[in-house]
């Protein structure tokens, strides 16, 4: 359509003409010749703010210096990006941020993956010519998560815009003005005592070392260095397909049975899968799932629908803050990481001969909500604490990169067994739409007892990075037992990143929900995307770690959950049957309303 | 707190629960006990449907947002350069003397705090200071004792 | 020429009352049905022809403000009367609204009539509340009489809690939005995008009476004062070590001698021009500096320093105004501002050497080119001025 012909804006950056369409910003523009223009308040799964002001460029004719990334191309305009005032001013900024940083690289969580430090390398700023400002300030350790230390902030309100416009959490603020502007919560109060879910899209967003998760590496060395103790590990289904990045690979390289071995290099004496409990928790929820519409459909009983996924913890404890009336939507499964720690101190426990006592489970999450999850006093289903430590991805690389391996020349290897085997459906997990797609598989067999009619079992239209994904499921040709459900449409909906979910949530509230079942995941993208990944994070990325996903299903020689061996196995041997006594034990949990403010 | 409910749901009744009119909302209830508490903001945030996290980063931006409890009356001493050169100095001393506190201090019966401002727009008649929302200018000592008289 | 003090009052009494536009009692009220009936092509032109720039102090020219916004095509549009006025120093705002509300309303409905904005708002400062009442009778009455015409415009009055930045217009945007406020990136422009999301003219106080005098005068005298870069007449806020305080209605274009000689006290050495933002003017360049935009331009403050006092100290004063009224959000600026008020202690403290002054010359060089707004664009004109022109004052 003629309309929707972009207007082009001529320009030339640094002497060289181009064309490009309107609203494209001098940064893009720069980008597309191949200039790069140094940025740190800008990120691009966020609004433009403009405030760090590193990205200046020359505009001629123009009083002040543009800040490409917040300025659009303008007909005519002359762009110089390294022109002396540009170097000059560039330079100051730079000086400045350093005046008031607290600047202990070599003591920073961040040495080595920091933007500021990269732009001080950059521009070899070595000797401070300002007065330095930098304040001593008390790291904020209260959250299991979350890390907050203030002297390293630049204030570039990156962590801010996510919580706000990724998450619509708005845990984090900048208060007060001028000199003593800075970023904090509610009445500067500590991070675990506000409704921060600790889904740590502020960590990823962080340029610097000023957030980060808390980091529980020493721990699991001691754990792995004690000779009584029975190190189990189990790893996500988005670790594979992110922690090359960690050990300098491209984003998007599937490394699973690569991950498996450096897992037993590092000492972990069971190298077992949360993939495996993907597909406990999908028989769980598919039957959790059936009976609740079996309830409403059949016996017209007064149930709690759409039922809603409960696999994200960080999703988990923005519901109890914000819409904790609707508590009884969620499904009453535990995620797949907490569903491993009490089958691991009971089941695996028993049949390996380990006293559980003697075991530490450690769990390596693309996720910082992990933490909390595995902290909250609920989650002792084994008469223990369940999963007793939860690193990140980020933090098994540094396991790896302190243990001296060389990731891409070990050879690969296989989970262990009973609870290390898993399917495609498992897999998937990791990306939006993961957990949707999984159960569908499931659960239109366990109905109507035929593969779901989708080619090769992919579910295209619950994939991809929309932010509300809806589809509509007809059930046909139902098994007797389900013959209630025959012609009813099944009505599903993901969505990923709280922002989202909220949008989803608002819709519930007010009693126009029109769905059956909703897949939430608290972070954008999924666990592919998650708070605990390597940094940075960007959709580019996310879409790489999630077709890396898609992949690693493809390959699997199952790709339903209900086919795992292993799961056929835990239930005949152990659980007896999908919400039986022991599942409701061990494997489900309940909520606690929190406050709202 | 009653007290509190009350000005918050009265304030947000007046004005509406659209974002625009958090600063009115903010200032209404800031008057009633001449600063926000921490239930306050809340209270407002959960009534506007914003998170308390927002409220107090607006809040704080503003100078006469106080989120300390302060006096009953609010002096608010101009401390911009002609104001000094008149002498604010010496206003100060006197203020601080007669009330017995310092400079960003409330008095323990509560009827008094003494703040400093940035230029309030009394500069050619100054040494000037506000004394809740009155103006008070080319203060001597003696003036600056007969204007907290006033308030006595 | 040295001139006693009853001399300098007859003859400043003189200069106001032939220019005398602001303060001229007059019946806008009554004059508001003949206004508004006017083509809106004839206000423009009568703006245009008048060369008014905007009074609140980055002087753009107030015919193309009013141009680019009716052009605009929009549900909704808006005027902001701007009277956040807390530059050091100025004054004149707080006396105008006092004495002459009315045709500061008629000025914006005139706007609004020529931008088709339904809405109007006035953004009062904080430290000026007890001008509220006064204004919100005013403002009644005055919509009423809208009402009775018959023309769909209504003010409102919104207040400012004690932060100058306020006063930068995209930061009272945000303020009235119920934000911090932080200045927005331009463009956008406000009349594009202003109050909102929707087109928007802010105008300060006083350029609207000009709008409003110029309207009903036909052009009349306005244009007749000043030079051809600065036309017509301006409120001064004159204080400091001056004989004669107050508030003035002065034409433009006069020299800073002219100037001291009127309000100085005899023993003037430095003038600072439009308030902690703007320049000082040391006593050997009174005679070569026109006030104006060909000069020192100015939103009107006016403060006179003798020789009694020192320009460390003067300097260390807006300094600290800068360092507290800056918005904090970007770097140039928030850090820039510390790094000026401890460099000159230090300097001045001997824990720095004289030279350490040059870098926070360079310093301030980059803050007015580097800063995201008006603001911390500014630091460097009070900070240049008087380092440059007093520089052993700051060092010894
Ligand atoms: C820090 C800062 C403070 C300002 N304060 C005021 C003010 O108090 N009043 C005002 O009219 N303009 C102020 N301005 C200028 C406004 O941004 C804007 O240019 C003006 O209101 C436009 O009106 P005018 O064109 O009629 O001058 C300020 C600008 C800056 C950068
Ligand atoms: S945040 Fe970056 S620059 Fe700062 S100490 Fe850490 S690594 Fe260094
Ligand atoms: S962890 Fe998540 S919710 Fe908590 S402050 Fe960071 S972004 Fe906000
Ligand atoms: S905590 Fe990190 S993301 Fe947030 S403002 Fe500071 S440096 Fe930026
Ligand atoms: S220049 Fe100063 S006031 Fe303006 S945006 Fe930057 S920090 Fe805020
Ligand atoms: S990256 Fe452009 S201003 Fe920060
Ligand atoms: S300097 Fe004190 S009122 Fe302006």
């Amino acid at each position: 359509m003629s309309e929707n012909i972009q207007k082009m804006i001529s320009v030339t950056i640094d002497g060289t003409p181009v064309s490009l369409p309107e609203n494209t910003t001098i940064l893009d523009a720069a980008k597309l010749l191949g200039v790069h223009i140094p940025t740190l308040c800008h990120h691009e799964d966020l609004c433009v703010a403009g405030n760090c002001r590193v990205c200046m460029v020359e505009v001629k004719g123009s009083r002040t210096l543009q800040a490409s990334c917040a300025t659009p191309v303008a007909e005519g305009m002359e762009i110089y990006t390294n022109s002396r005032l540009v170097r000059t001013a560039r330079k100051h900024v730079i000086e400045l941020l350093l005046s008031e940083h607290r600047g202990d690289c070599l003591r920073c969580y961040r040495n080595g993956n920091c933007e500021l430090q990269a732009l001080a390398n950059e521009y070899r700023i070595d000797q401070g010519v300002f007065i330095d400002l930098h304040k001593e300030d008390q790291v904020d350790i209260s959250s299991p998560a979350i890390q907050k230390d203030d002297s390293k902030c630049i204030r570039c309100q990156r962590c801010v815009r996510a919580c706000t416009e990724l998450q619509s959490v708005s845990a984090l603020c900048v208060a007060h003005k001028g000199a003593d502007m800075r970023i904090t919560t509610f009445w500067d109060k500590a991070l675990s005592y506000v409704v921060c879910t600790n889904c740590g899209q502020c960590v990823t967003h962080c340029p610097t070392g000023a957030l980060t998760e808390r980091n529980y590496v020493e721990d699991v060395w001691d754990a792995i260095y004690d000779p009584t103790k029975h190190v189990v590990v189990q790893t996500a289904p988005a670790i594979r397909v992110s922690i090359g990045e960690e050990v300098g690979l491209e984003p998007g390289q599937r490394v699973t049975k690569k991950l498996v071995t450096a897992l037993r290099r590092l000492g972990f004496d069971s190298v077992l899968d949360t993939d495996f409990t993907a597909d406990l928790t999908i028989i769980e929820e598919g039957n959790e799932l059936l009976q609740r519409l079996t309830q409403a459909i059949r016996d017209k009983e007064d149930v709690a629908l759409p039922m809603i996924t409960s696999c994200s913890p960080g999703w988990i404890k923005y519901i109890e803050h914000e819409f904790s009336n609707h508590l009884d939507h969620l499904s009453t499964c535990k995620s797949p990481q907490q569903m491993f720690g009490p089958l691991a101190k009971t089941y695996y426990a028993e049949k390996i001969g380990v006293d559980p006592k003697d075991m530490v489970v450690v769990s390596i999450m693309p996720c910082t909500a992990k933490k909390f999850e595995a902290a909250r006093p609920e989650m002792m289903a084994s008469g223990l604490r369940d999963v007793d430590y939860v690193l990140t991805t980020r933090e098994l690389g540094l396991m790896i990169r302190q243990a001296g391996i060389d990731f891409t020349k070990l050879e690969e290897g296989d989970y262990d067994s009973i609870l290390g085997k898993s399917t495609g459906a498992g897999a998937i997990f990791g990306a939006t739409g993961g957990v949707m797609e999984a159960a569908l598989r499931t659960a239109y067999e366990l109905i109507t007892g035929r593969e779901i009619p989708f080619e090769n079992l992919n579910i295209k239209p619950v994939r991809g990075l929309s932010g509300v994904k809806e589809a509509t499921l007809k059930i046909e040709g139902t098994l007797e037992k389900y013959k209630f459900l025959e012609g009813v449409e099944l009505k599903v909906a993901i969505g990923h990143g709280l922002a989202n979910a909220r949008k989803i949530m608002k819709q519930l509230e007010n009693g126009e929900s029109p769905y059956h079942f909703i897949e939430i995941m608290a972070c954008p993208g999924g666990c592919i995307g998650g708070g605990g990944q390597p940094i940075p994070t960007t959709d580019e990325i996310r879409m790489k770690r999630a077709n890396a996903i898609y992949d690693e299903d493809e390959k699997m020689q199952y790709r339903k959950s209900h086919e795992n061996p292993e799961i056929i196995g835990i239930y005949k041997d152990f659980l007896k049957e999908p919400l039986g006594h022991k599942s409701h034990e061990l494997l489900h949990t309940t909520y606690v309303k929190r406050e709202k403010n | 707190m009653q007290g509190s409910e009350n000005i918050v749901r009265k304030a947000v009744r007046k004005y509406g629960k659209g974002r625009e009119n958090l600063l009115p909302i903010l200032q209404m209830v800031r008057k009633e006990h001449n600063y926000l508490s921490e239930d306050q903001l809340r209270e407002i945030a959960t009534e506007m449907d914003l998170s308390s996290a927002d409220v107090y980063g607006v809040a704080t931006f503003y100078s006469f947002m106080d989120m300390q409890p302060k006096g009953k009356n609010i002096i608010r001493i101009c401390k911009t350069i002609t104001c000094f050169m008149k002498g604010k100095d010496s206003i100060v001393s006197v203020l601080e003397d007669a009330l017995g506190i310092k400079m960003g201090e409330t008095t323990p019966d509560r009827k008094f705090s003494l703040l400093e401002a940035n230029c309030i727009g009394w500069c050619h008649k100054g040494p000037a200071m506000l004394i809740n929302d009155k103006v008070y200018t080319e203060l001597t000592p003696e003036k600056a004792i007969q204007a907290l008289d006033e308030y006595m | 020429m040295v001139m006693t003090r009853e001399e300098k009052l007859a003859r400043i009494n003189a200069h106001q009352e032939r220019v005398n536009l602001i303060f001229e009692k007059i019946d806008s009220l009554g004059l508001l049905e003949k206004v508004m009936k006017l083509e809106n092509s004839k206000i423009l032109e009568y703006i245009k022809e008048s060369g008014l720039k905007g009074r609140g102090g980055a002087g753009f020219p107030t015919y193309l403000k009013w141009k680019l916004a009716a052009d605009q095509k929009s549900d909704m549009k808006y005027v902001i009367c701007n009277a956040d006025e807390g530059e050091p120093g100025t004054f004149k705002d707080r006396k105008i609204l006092e004495e002459q509300a009315d045709k500061v309303f008629t000025g914006m409905a005139i706007c609004a009539k020529v931008i088709g904005a339904p809405e109007g708002y006035v953004y009062l400062r904080g430290e000026y509340n007890y001008l509220a009442p006064l204004l919100t009778t005013k403002m009644n009455a005055f919509n009423e009489e809208m009402n009775q015409l018959g023309l769909n415009f209504t003010l409102k009055l919104r207040s400012g809690s004690g932060a100058y930045i306020c006063g930068e217009e995209t930061a009272l945007i945000e303020s009235m939005e119920g934000y911090r406020g932080e200045a927005r990136n331009k463009p956008p422009y406000p009349v594009e995008k202003g109050y909102l999301g929707k087109p928007t003219v802010i105008n300060n106080v006083e350029t609207l009476v000009y709008c409003t005098m110029i309207v009903l005068n036909e052009g009349g005298k306005f244009k007749t004062f000043g030079t051809e870069i600065s036309t017509g007449s301006k409120v001064f806020s004159v204080s400091g070590d001056a004989d004669v305080e107050g508030i003035y209605e002065l034409e433009l274009g006069m020299t800073i001698q002219e100037f001291v000689d009127l309000f100085g006290d005899g023993d003037t050495k430095a003038v600072q021009v439009g308030g902690a933002s703007g320049f000082c003017v040391p006593r050997k360049k009174f005679k070569e500096t026109i006030i104006g935009f060909e000069g020192v331009p100015t939103g009107g403050s006016m403060m006179l320093f003798n020789s009694t006092r020192s320009m460390y100290h003067i300097l260390m004063n807006y300094m600290e105004f800068m360092q507290e009224e800056s918005c904090g959000q970007c770097t140039p600026c928030r850090v820039g501002c510390q790094q000026l008020v401890k460099g000159i202690q230090a300097i001045k403290h001997k824990k720095r050497s004289a030279t350490y002054l040059d870098e926070l010359v360079k310093l301030a060089k980059s803050m007015r080119v580097a800063s995201k707004c008006g603001l911390g664009q500014s630091v460097a004109n009070p900070f240049i001025s008087i380092v440059e022109n007093f520089r052993e004052e700051i060092i010894y």
